[in-house]
């Protein structure tokens, strides 16, 4: 091979920072981006574990908080599903998981618009801003945070039995569009950059599946949040200069609106539409991460990587055509039924598959029990947990009796709470030390695990039992003696107050986490370059943590895919992907 | 080990759970044992694929784990083995869709021999429209609605005339009789919702939505709104008596009819025409019933003079003061019973003295009053 030609990208002079504002605040450095993506995330994602540890309050013993009506619990839900589905889990794993292996693991220098992508960061802020801005707003006026629940349905989202109808939903509304704006450079810079600028020898079927994860749930993202953005701005229209594209004639609280001629099921569609891919948005790069997490800490090569890809891949078209399997009782045409139960248990194939190869990965492997290994194999158990309760919700007959119960609350949230979120701890556990150039704490991390595993699982699986009972969601009070019927027995009531427990444990176990993620990064013991033993790109950097422009002047070739573990005739248990083969075959 | 015993502890305990927790589907008490029938094939199928991965997975991990050295089996691929898992997932999905699908279509065609219930949703409460002996529904819209007609029914329609007007939260509805459910909504989504009877559908102002079932046990239940309808969801609550024949019949010879209601309005003075006006453009009656029925808040029917009980064991007579106060500052005095929910209101003097008025004009004869219902 001719050694002299070097490719032009190689030999542009990369804009090195020169001030300090420059290298940590303005970054154009994807892995700086990434840590601002990552700690922002976190920081609203704890203001929804406050929120849930009041909702969960209430619901087991109701009255014992002070000021918390049904007003301020319909804001709890909604301002924690919002946080939790959009602000902490899509910015989490794109904007933090995204920028951080995109560039790394395809071994390009950066992202291909860096500038872009630091916009998308601040842009980002300036939406996470907007939607808390709520909360000390409430103490000086009258603004009450949105109430209508995360779907947002109107009409009663902008009406006055739901608190925050005047200005709050405004807010949130306002948040979520310029979020969107936030999601498209950030998702623009993934797809070029994977796209263009993979290395030498970096073939698409040689991608690790993280990088796979992430490429097609950004395509499902540029297809699917441009409906929530048109979704938005026509409520705000709605709500802000009196059209009618979501409201119909109606009496609201006895007085009649100008309202008239509009179709509340047109946001429903409009919604679902970004919904239900956004879920497979979260989904996928938490199976990409997993994947690689287990192979490499099992030592062994995913099990059928072209299926995991075109799994990947079918998951994804299919997540287009499942929309309105969240509308099976919303009044829509009931021949719908049919079709879109259909393509929703068709998905079951393709996801099923990723199931058993994940599974099938662990046999005859080398399995080392690390902290990022525990949270991918729990992963994988509260996926199937997840997984299998979505084939009752998704078959449209059963979902008739359990819609709108805590059966559905407890199959969204462990299969789009629980198991990212398992996926995202295990990311950080994992890619820390590349990161920081220092070990996260061992012990600790694995107490952590135990608490989050367990405690989810214990706080998730016994709720669906209460949407069989009957229990609806969203209901300030589902307590004995308040206004719930007589049918609620009261040892579902002592099962409410388990779950509570349960909750409050987990949340104060978070603390360790955030300890060690402090404390490690100051005291932690040194990582060397490729401490897991694994094969990635990002794992090849001449410098742990990578420097700005991640690789020396050549950038690295890349001669395999990313799992050769245990291949045979080599002196390793691993063989990176920049390994030359060797000459003869 | 450890890790291994407690992937095995969550498989095997989830199963018990299962087993011996009492919590499950209430009794039915409607026609839709076949969507029983297809959670129980779903149940049965997910299940064993559950405890299968759940198991191998703790099992491998028991196995397999880690010693220095040794090197796992490089297997990239198993195309066979790949194939057949495809299959058997796809035989399994058929067979718990299918039934679905069969269920689904049952659920979707309203057999011809149904009777119609139209019910009616809004913040929050339910009402009810029967459609008399002609069996046809007057047309109604929300574009129609006033307070003497509460459900939108249009003016000089002769189809509207014998429909049965029931303003009451309590529907009754006889036994093995085949109903299809049409459903509207004055204001938000809604969803009408007997647990028992399995089926349910959202309400949606500006269309009619509907579901069908036919009931087969005899018994009170709940009617409960599941979908988020605002600050009173959780508190909108009707009910559906199941009851014989006969009974049904009787209940139903106490019903007006439209054009009955139409005849027997009460008419008002002006002033209370006026205090009327003022609580319905505030949402008061969101909260508070006008026929004896207890919801958030205490009705309105009768309340004008009475001795009330306040949930600090005094009692007192409503009167000015005490209707000013409760509109201005609602938690200083709370009646028994209920909790501190409503919001504070700035009325004008005039606007208050206008609301005793109506006020006044709620007090009804003792045999007029419906009997409370007993809300538990």
């Amino acid at each position: 091979m001719a050694t002299a030609e070097i490719p032009y990208q190689e030999t542009v002079p990369l804009h090195h920072p020169k001030t300090w504002l420059g290298k940590y605040v303005f970054s154009q450095d994807h892995k700086v981006i990434a840590v601002q993506y990552g700690i922002t995330a976190m920081a609203v994602g704890l203001v929804a574990l406050v929120l849930s540890w009041l909702m969960r309050i209430q619901l087991a013993f109701p009255g014992l908080l002070e000021g918390f009506g049904p007003d301020e619990y319909l804001s709890a839900i909604t301002m924690h599903g919002m946080i939790m589905v959009i602000y902490l889990l899509t910015a989490f794993l794109l904007g933090a998981f995204g920028n951080f292996c995109v560039p790394l693991m395809c071994g390009a220098r950066d992202m291909v618009f860096p500038f872009v992508n630091m916009l998308s960061y601040w842009v980002y802020l300036i939406s996470v801003i907007l939607l808390l801005v709520v909360y000390p707003l409430m103490l000086f006026t009258d603004v009450a945070p949105t109430g209508a629940g995360w779907t947002l349905y109107p009409p009663q989202t902008i009406t006055a039995g739901t608190p925050g109808a005047d200005w709050g939903i405004v807010l949130m509304l306002a948040s979520l569009a310029i979020f969107i704006v936030a999601f498209t450079m950030g998702g623009l810079n993934y797809i070029t950059t994977i796209l263009q600028a993979r290395t030498r020898g970096m073939t698409l079927m040689r991608m690790p599946l993280t990088v796979w994860g992430i490429f097609i749930a950004t395509f499902l993202g540029l297809i699917a949040f441009p409906a929530l953005f048109v979704s938005a701005v026509m409520m705000l229209l709605d709500r802000l200069i009196g059209t009618s594209f979501f409201m119909p004639a109606i009496v609201s609280l006895g007085q009649k609106l100008e309202y008239s001629g509009g179709q509340p099921l047109l946001f429903q569609h409009l919604f679902w539409f970004f919904g239900h891919p956004e879920v497979y948005i979260v989904a996928l790069p938490a199976f990409g991460v997993v994947s690689d997490l287990i192979s490499v800490h099992a030592r062994k090569n995913i099990f059928g990587y072209r299926m995991m890809v075109w799994a990947i891949v079918a998951i994804g078209i299919l997540s287009l055509i499942v929309w309105a399997h969240h509308m099976y009782v919303a009044g829509m045409h009931p021949y719908f039924g049919f079709f879109f139960a259909t393509t929703t248990l068709i998905i079951a194939v393709p996801t099923a598959i990723k199931v058993y190869n994940w599974t099938l990965t662990l046999w005859r492997a080398n399995i080392k029990l690390t902290v990022p290994m525990l949270f991918a194999l729990s992963f994988v158990l509260t996926f199937i947990m997840g997984g299998i309760t979505g084939l009752f919700l998704g078959n449209v007959i059963i979902d008739i009796p359990l819609s709108d119960t805590y059966f559905v609350v407890a199959h969204f949230h462990m299969v789009m709470g629980v198991s990212p979120i398992l996926a995202i701890f295990g990311g950080i556990y994992h890619w820390y030390p590349k990161l920081t150039g220092r070990m996260l704490n061992d012990t600790v991390g694995k107490i952590h695990f135990y608490f989050t595993f367990i405690g989810t699982y214990v706080i998730y699986f016994p709720m669906h039992y209460l949407g069989f009972v009957g229990v609806p969601r969203r209901y300030y009070e589902t307590a004995l003696g308040g206004t719930f019927p007589d049918f609620y027995p009261p040892s579902a009531h002592y099962l409410n107050i388990f779950i509570t427990i349960a909750a409050l444990v987990v949340g104060i176990a978070q603390l360790l986490f955030i300890y060690n993620l402090v404390h490690s990064y100051f005291k932690g013991e040194k990582a060397s370059d490729n401490p897991w033993g694994a094969n990635s790109l990002e794992w090849r950097t001449p410098q742990t943590p990578p420097s700005h422009g991640n690789w020396d002047e050549r950038l690295p070739t890349v001669h395999r895919w990313a799992y050769d573990f245990g291949v045979p005739g080599h002196d390793t248990d691993h063989v990176p992907q920049d390994v030359p083969r060797k000459e003869s075959a | 080990m450890l890790v291994a015993l407690i992937l095995l502890a969550v498989v095997l305990g989830s199963v018990a759970f299962n087993f011996l927790s009492p919590w499950t589907f209430l009794e039915l008490g409607s026609n839709w044992a076949l969507i029983d029938f297809t959670v129980l094939v779903t149940f049965v199928i997910c299940g064993v694929a559950f405890v299968i991965l759940g198991v191998y997975m703790a099992w491998w991990v028991y196995k397999y784990k880690y010693v220095p050295g040794r090197l796992s089996e490089y297997e990239p691929e198993n195309p066979k083995l790949e194939a057949r898992l495809t299959i058997v997932t796809t035989i399994g999905v058929v067979v718990m869709l299918a039934p679905g699908l069969v269920a689904w279509d049952q659920y979707v065609r309203v057999p011809p021999d149904a009777t119609e219930l139209e019910v009616n949703s809004e913040q929050w409460k339910w009402s009810y429209r029967l459609p008399g002996e002609d069996g046809i529904f007057g047309h109604a819209h929300n574009k129609y609605i006033t307070f003497e007609n509460p459900m939108g029914i249009m003016e000089g329609d002769p189809y509207a005339e014998d429909d049965i007007i029931i303003t009451s939260q309590t529907v009754k509805i006889p036994i093995d009789r085949k109903v299809k459910v049409l459903l509207r909504s004055k204001d938000v989504l809604h969803d009408f919702w007997v647990p028992e009877i399995r089926a349910k559908m959202d309400s949606v102002p500006g269309m009619v939505t509907y579901f069908w079932f036919q009931p087969t046990l005899l018994g009170e239940f709940d009617i409960l709104c599941a979908e988020l309808c605002g600050r009173g969801h959780h508190t909108m609550r009707g009910e559906m008596h199941v009851v014989s024949l006969d009974e049904y019949e009787t209940w139903l010879d106490a019903q007006v009819t439209w054009a009955e209601m139409k005849a027997g309005a009460i008419p008002l003075s002006p002033e209370a025409m006026q205090g009327r006006s003022v609580a319905e453009s505030n949402g008061c009656f969101a909260c508070h019933s006008l026929d004896g029925t207890r919801m958030v808040g205490p009705t309105w029917t009768n309340l004008w003079g009475s001795t009330v009980q306040m949930d600090d064991g005094t009692s007192l007579v409503v009167d000015e003061a005490y209707v000013r106060e409760s509109i201005a500052e609602p938690g200083a005095k709370i009646r028994e019973g209920y909790s501190s929910e409503m919001t504070p209101y700035e009325f004008s003097d005039e606007d208050i003295a206008s609301v005793i008025d109506f006020l006044k004009s709620q007090i009804q004869e003792e045999e007029q009053v419906e009997q409370p219902e007993s809300v538990e």
